[in-house]
C-alpha cells in the first residue's frame, strides 16, 4: 500500500462514495488533493498510486493533474501564498502592495523563502474583489491586508512554525463528508 | 430604487447560514410541501412563468432550460455551478458561504422538478471554506430529514453532493464543467447534445447558477406573479451586482433588474477619490467596456446594457476611474485570459499568447503603432474561429477599448517612439 492509501484510508473511500458505482473517476480531483497532502506534492509515485485505486491510466491522472492550478508538481513551502493581482484588485492598489508581501515572506513570486516556510504565488481572480488586496493562504481566504495586518500574521506563522514545524501538506481535503448515501 | 434582498437574506436574518434559523424563516418548507402536495411539473410551471433567468452570465431562462429534460430517461442530475471564476464576480462567494440553505433547497427543488435524485455542487478548487460550509449545511440538513431518502415519507429522494474543482476558469463552462467532474480534463464539450440530453455520464443535467437556483424556494413560496412583478418585463426579480474597483464601497448590492445605473452606484458610495467614471466593465473581465456616457441614465437589465453595446453577464462591475489607462486594464485581462486557455483549440490558445506579447510590450512603453494595428488583426484571427464562447471573451477588453480608447493606445506606442528617440540621439 502506498503513502496515500496509508494515510488517508477512510477518506479515499468516501471520496469515491460520493459518485455511482462505476464511476469512480469522478473522485480524481478529491484523491490528488488527498495525495498532495500525504506526499507533499504529486510525485510520480503519488500519481501512480491515485491511478490504481481509481483504475485509470496514469497518463489521464498525470494530464488531470497539470490542467489545474491547485495541483502542486514541485515541492512547495509550508504556507502557500496565493495573491491576487488580478485587474479588480490590481484597480485597488494590489500591484503595489505585492513588494510588501514579498518582502515580509521573503521571497519573490514564484519562489519558496530560505527557511522553507513560505511559497508565493501570483494567482488570478479569487473572487474576494471588494476585499482587495487579498491573498489566500493554504486555501483560507486573507482579506483587507494592510503592512500591519501582514506583520502580525507572518510573526503568527512564524511562531506556530517554531513551535510544530508545519506539516508537508499545503492543502488538501480533510475527510470527505458523511452527509450524502454512498451510492449503490 | 435601493436594495431588495431575494438571495442576499442574511443580511437581514442574523445567522441565516445556521440550519435552525433558516428553517425558522420558512427554510426547507418549499421542498416539503412540493414533494408532499405538488407534483414536479407544477415546481417546473412556476418557474417558468417566473421569467427566472440564468444568473451565471448567459441570461437564458432558467424554467425553459428543465424543460429540455427528456421525461422518461433516468437517472437526471442537477449540477450546481459555483466555480465563480470571473475577475470582478463575488456573489456566488457570499451566497455559499452566508445563505447556504437557500441554495442547496433551491437545487432539490430543481432537482424535484426535473425528477433528478441527485445534486452535485461544483465548487471551484479554491472555494475550500465554501466547500466545508455546504457539507457542513447538507449534512444538518439531510440528519434534520430535510434532505436524503424517501423525503417526508415519500418514495422521492434527494442526495446532494459538493464536488471540488481544482483552479480552472474554463470549468465555469458548463460542459467543462462535467468534463471535469467525470474526472476528464476541464476542457468543453462539442455541443449538440447539450448537457439536457447528454449531460453528466451521458444522462439528462441542467447546469444551474448558484445566484440562480437561490431564487428558486422565494419563487415557489410566493408564485411566479411575485416575481414578475420585481425588475422589468423581461428581466424579472432581482440581482446580486458586485461592484468592484474604483468605487468608494465595493461588494454586492442586491437590487431589481431594470435599476438605473446611478443608483447603483450611489449605494457604493459612487466613484472613489471623488473621481470621475470613464467607464467600467459590466460582466467582469469578459465583458466589453461601456463608457460613463452610454451609462447615463441606464436601467441595468440584459436587454438595455446589450443595447448600449455590452453584456449584464453576471453582473460583475468593475469601475474604472479617469485616471485608469485602458491599454494596462487589456493587458490585465488578456493576461488573465491567456493563463486561462484551457489549450483546447489553437485560435484561443495561441491568439491570447500573442496578444498577451504585443500587450506586454505597450505596457512596458516598448510598443509601436504596428503593434496597435497588430491587436486588430490577431484578434480577427480569434474571433468567430474558437471551440466556445471563452476564447471570444478575450477579446472584448482588447477591442472595445481600442475603439473607444483609442488615444490610451496611441500615447503607449508614442512612449516608446520617445523612449527609441532618445536611445538614438
Amino acid at each position: 500500500m502506498g503513502t496515500l492509501q496509508t494515510t488517508f484510508p477512510a477518506e479515499i473511500q468516501a471520496a469515491i462514495a460520493n459518485y455511482p458505482p462505476g464511476r469512480q473517476a469522478s473522485a480524481v480531483l478529491r484523491l490528488l488533493y488527498l495525495a498532495q497532502a500525504a506526499y507533499g506534492h504529486l510525485t510520480p509515485e503519488a500519481i501512480d498510486e491515485v491511478s490504481g485505486i481509481l483504475h485509470m491510466d496514469p497518463t489521464q491522472v498525470r494530464g488531470v493533474a497539470g490542467f489545474y492550478t491547485l495541483f502542486l508538481e514541485h515541492p512547495h513551502g509550508g504556507y502557500v501564498v496565493q495573491y491576487c493581482n488580478d485587474l479588480p484588485c490590481a484597480l485597488r492598489g494590489a500591484d503595489d502592495f505585492l513588494p510588501v508581501v514579498a518582502e515580509k515572506l521573503g521571497c519573490r513570486p514564484g519562489e519558496t523563502s530560505a527557511d522553507g516556510l513560505f511559497t508565493l504565488e501570483c494567482v488570478m481572480c479569487l473572487a474576494a474583489c471588494d476585499h482587495a488586496p487579498m491573498m489566500q493562504v493554504n486555501l483560507e481566504y486573507v482579506l483587507d491586508l494592510t503592512p500591519e495586518k501582514l506583520d502580525a500574521l507572518v510573526a503568527e506563522w512564524r511562531a506556530k512554525a517554531a513551535a510544530n514545524p508545519p506539516r508537508r501538506p499545503p492543502f488538501g481535503f480533510g475527510p470527505p463528508s458523511e452527509m450524502a448515501a454512498p451510492h449503490g | 430604487m435601493g436594495e431588495m434582498h431575494v438571495v442576499l437574506r442574511h443580511r437581514d436574518i442574523p445567522d441565516l447560514h445556521d440550519l435552525d434559523v433558516y428553517v425558522a424563516h420558512g427554510g426547507y418548507a418549499q421542498l416539503k410541501r412540493a414533494v408532499t402536495t405538488m407534483q414536479p411539473a407544477e415546481v417546473l410551471d412556476i418557474v417558468k412563468a417566473s421569467g427566472l433567468r440564468g444568473r451565471g452570465g448567459a441570461g437564458f431562462p432558467t424554467g425553459l432550460k428543465w424543460s429540455f429534460c427528456p421525461r422518461d430517461v433516468y437517472p437526471k442530475y442537477i449540477v450546481v455551478n459555483n466555480d465563480e471564476s470571473e475577475p470582478g464576480t463575488f456573489k456566488d462567494h457570499e451566497l455559499t458561504l452566508r445563505n447556504p440553505h437557500q441554495v442547496i433547497e433551491g437545487a432539490a427543488l430543481a432537482a424535484y422538478a426535473i425528477g433528478a435524485q441527485a445534486v452535485y455542487i461544483y465548487c471551484r478548487g479554491e472555494f475550500w471554506q465554501e466547500m466545508k460550509v455546504l457539507e457542513a449545511a447538507v449534512a444538518r440538513a439531510r440528519a434534520a430529514g430535510w434532505l436524503g431518502q424517501r423525503l417526508h415519507g415519500t418514495d422521492y429522494t434527494c442526495e446532494v453532493y459538493v464536488t471540488p474543482g481544482a483552479g480552472a476558469y474554463i470549468c465555469g463552462e458548463e460542459t467543462a464543467l462535467l468534463n471535469s467532474l467525470e474526472g476528464e480534463l476541464g476542457q468543453p464539450r462539442l455541443k449538440p447534445p447539450f448537457p439536457a440530453v447528454a449531460g453528466l455520464y451521458a444522462r439528462p443535467t441542467v447546469v444551474n447558477n448558484t445566484e440562480t437556483l437561490a431564487n428558486v424556494p422565494p419563487i415557489v413560496e410566493k408564485g411566479a406573479a411575485w416575481f414578475k412583478a420585481i425588475g422589468t418585463e423581461k428581466s424579472p426579480g432581482t440581482k446580486v451586482f458586485c461592484l468592484s474597483g474604483h468605487v468608494e464601497r465595493p461588494g454586492n448590492y442586491e437590487v431589481p433588474l431594470g435599476t438605473p445605473f446611478e443608483d447603483l452606484m450611489a449605494l457604493a458610495g459612487g466613484v472613489w477619490k471623488g473621481r470621475a467614471l470613464k467607464a467600467i466593465m459590466p460582466a467582469g473581465a469578459s465583458s466589453p467596456v461601456t463608457p460613463a456616457a452610454k451609462l447615463a441614465g441606464l436601467p441595468l437589465d440584459w436587454e438595455r446594457v446589450a443595447a448600449a453595446g455590452s453584456t449584464l453577464g453576471s453582473a460583475s462591475f468593475i469601475v474604472l476611474d479617469e485616471t485608469t489607462d485602458m491599454v494596462w486594464v487589456a493587458d490585465k485581462t488578456t493576461r488573465f485570459f491567456q493563463h486561462e486557455s484551457c489549450g483546447k483549440c489553437s485560435p484561443c490558445r495561441e491568439g491570447t499568447y500573442w496578444l498577451k506579447q504585443v500587450y506586454r510590450r505597450l505596457v512596458a512603453g516598448q510598443g509601436t503603432a504596428a503593434d496597435v494595428d497588430l491587436i486588430g488583426d490577431i484578434a480577427r484571427q480569434i474571433d468567430g474561429k474558437c471551440f466556445c464562447p471563452l476564447g471570444e471573451f478575450a477579446l472584448s477588453a482588447p477591442r472595445s477599448t481600442l475603439q473607444l480608447f483609442r488615444e490610451d493606445y496611441d500615447r503607449a506606442a508614442a512612449g516608446a517612439a520617445a523612449q527609441n528617440g532618445q536611445a538614438h540621439a
